[in-house]
């Protein structure tokens, strides 16, 4: 049973009328490790995560467990724990309505969606209808959906979207803890600053295609801060009052030219607490952006 | 085994939600009312024109089945939408990725759809009979009508409500996997059954040659299986109806038909 914690993608490729979303992709996803699974917005992510999943029929190749499909399983939920992006719930079912219904199709225990719940912290909103939720509460319960099965192998994709920065926390603890388990987790991001400290392994595409696989000493070092804080615009104000050359990327500030410690010192003279603060490879940034293009991090954005 | 645990969760899709009681009692209150109203209109006018020496438009013993029938003749719509709904809603929540994720049979989904709504169409169908003979037989009391409760012919109508009622829920699945769109597939539903069908049966009602075609609407067919018919008592349609099991067939065509064009065209689709 080893080998079907094994993500194999093989040549996958789709296409949609003359667009090639994904262009034979081969690369394979090992246990006991976080893969990181990076590229820009439109990459091609989702779409091949959801072939692996078998939503999507690829144009050609195949995403497997070992060899075996998805639809072939013989229990998918024990082997795999799915939550994407677009993880979908009907509005007037409760969050242990929801658990109910696919535990009951997928064929597992009842005592699993209280444990799902409680691993993820909604077990007080349980009988609460999903449409109150708020965003964080969504991805909780799209967790909770990938735990049912307690499986062996976790695909996330974007499972950072919306959450505090107390769940990001969470969730990279989580993600770890899995991996030392001896579980397989490939994790989806369009921000590599999201993922870097969580993941081993990093395959990032661009436009359909694999532009990289390898660990993520593999990309080159340098230094960089990554900072941010409840008060984005002012932790921003300040740094760059202090001359600092900051960058809006995505989830986060990135400050070049300054070690983490002085940029905690600037944000501590400022009154402004910080949410997150890490130093970050400079180069590896770079190196990614170089990967994915000019059109790469469609949210980066010079403010300074 | 596949199948099994997807009727089980069909099933408990549709008690999780507060959409199957509100729809059942929706049709309860419409159900009742024209039950009643009916059976007083049709009782009291066929006593005062009997009153006026003139024949009554329908005999006596005719009455309680058309009354009691009034469960599938205007009732029937309401099955039909919960199964559109339990189609549709899932394209409209995008519920269909989790369900495919826990069931990668996607045949083994629709059929436990099928089976669920089936269950929760025969379900309908006995409420409907509740408000329809409940409402029905009281006002028909009230005319001093015999209420042919004791006659099994009207059991054995009542029973094949409840199978007319079953095969309209499932009609409701395969028109929701062939218009995945859930306004659409409403707006289809209920243009038909409450437009298009009633104008084409009194269409077929003139010209002798589209009785014959219109016996096999589904409506038609219908009132066909369950072998009494508000319309048919008021002269819509001058053909001979079809046997109650020629209804029942038509009816079960129909909603394979839609089923298996549903799963071919829209329901194996890519889900993005």
């Amino acid at each position: 049973m080893a080998t079907s914690t094994t993500i194999e993608f093989r040549g996958l490729t789709k296409s949609f009328g003359s667009v090639h979303a994904v262009s034979d992709l081969s690369f394979t996803v090992e246990p006991g490790q976080v893969t990181g699974f990076l590229g820009p917005n439109g990459a091609g992510k989702t779409t091949t995560l959801r072939m692996l999943l078998g939503l999507v029929r690829p144009t050609s190749g195949t995403a497997t467990f070992g060899g075996v499909a998805y639809r072939d399983l013989a229990s998918p939920f024990e082997t795999v724990g799915t939550a994407l992006e677009a993880s979908s719930f009907h509005p007037g079912r409760s969050a242990r309505g929801h658990l109910a219904v696919y535990a009951a199709a997928a064929g597992i225990r009842k005592s699993r969606i209280d444990e799902a719940l409680r691993l993820v912290g909604l077990e007080t909103f349980a009988d609460r209808r999903v449409g109150g939720y708020s965003l964080g509460m969504r991805q909780r319960l799209g967790l909770a959906f990938a735990l049912l099965g307690d499986p062996r192998v976790l695909v996330l994709d974007e499972p950072v979207n919306g959450l505090d920065p107390e769940g990001i926390r969470w969730i990279r603890t989580f993600m770890r803890e899995m991996a030392s388990q001896g579980r397989t987790v490939l994790v989806s991001s369009h921000l590599l600053s999201e993922v870097q400290q969580s993941v081993d392994r990093l395959v990032i595409i661009s436009r359909g295609r694999l532009m990289y696989e390898g660990t993520l000493a593999g990309l080159d070092t340098g230094s960089r801060v990554v900072v941010d804080a409840p008060d984005r615009d002012a932790l921003e104000a300040a740094l760059v009052q202090a001359g600092a050359d900051v960058h809006v990327a995505g989830g986060a500030l990135t400050v070049a030219g300054l070690s983490s410690a002085e940029v905690g010192a600037i944000a501590h003279r400022a009154d402004v607490p910080l949410s997150q603060l890490a130093a970050e490879n400079n180069r590896l940034e770079a190196a990614f952006l170089e990967i994915v293009g000019d059109t790469g991090l469609g949210g980066e954005a010079e403010r300074a | 085994m596949n199948t099994l645990r997807a009727i089980g969760a069909e099933a408990l899709k549709l008690t999780s939600t507060r959409l199957w009681w509100v729809l059942a009692l929706v049709m309860f209150i419409y159900v009742g009312f024209t039950s009643g109203l009916i059976g007083l209109l049709f009782g009291g006018l066929g006593e005062a024109l009997g009153e006026t020496g003139q024949t009554p438009a329908i005999p006596d013993e005719m009455l309680p089945p058309i009354v009691y029938s009034i469960a599938t003749s205007i009732g029937y719509v309401f099955p039909v939408i919960l199964g559109a709904l339990a189609t549709t809603s899932e394209v409209r929540h995008q519920t269909l990725t989790p369900t495919f994720l826990a069931t990668p049979k996607r045949g083994a989904v629709l059929a436990g759809k099928i089976v669920a709504l089936g269950g929760f169409g025969a379900l309908f169908g006995v409420i409907a009979l509740i408000a329809s003979i409940g409402l029905g037989a009281a006002m028909l009391a009230i005319g001093g009508f015999d209420l042919g409760l004791a006659d099994s012919d009207n059991w054995a109508l009542a029973g094949r409500a409840v199978i007319a009622m079953a095969l309209w829920a499932i009609i409701g699945v395969g028109l929701g996997a062939l218009i995945p769109s859930q306004v659409a597939a409403i707006v289809v539903v209920v243009a038909f059954t409450q437009f298009v069908e009633p104008i084409l049966r009194t269409a077929a009602s003139v010209w002798e040659w589209a009785g014959e075609v219109g016996r096999f609407l589904p409506g038609a067919a219908s009132d066909a299986l369950v072998g009494a018919s508000f319309y048919g008592a008021i002269g819509m349609g001058t053909a001979t109806p079809l046997e109650w099991w020629q209804g029942g067939l038509v009816l079960l065509g129909i909603a394979l038909l839609t089923t298996v064009v549903g799963y071919f065209t829209t329901w194996r689709r890519d889900v993005t």
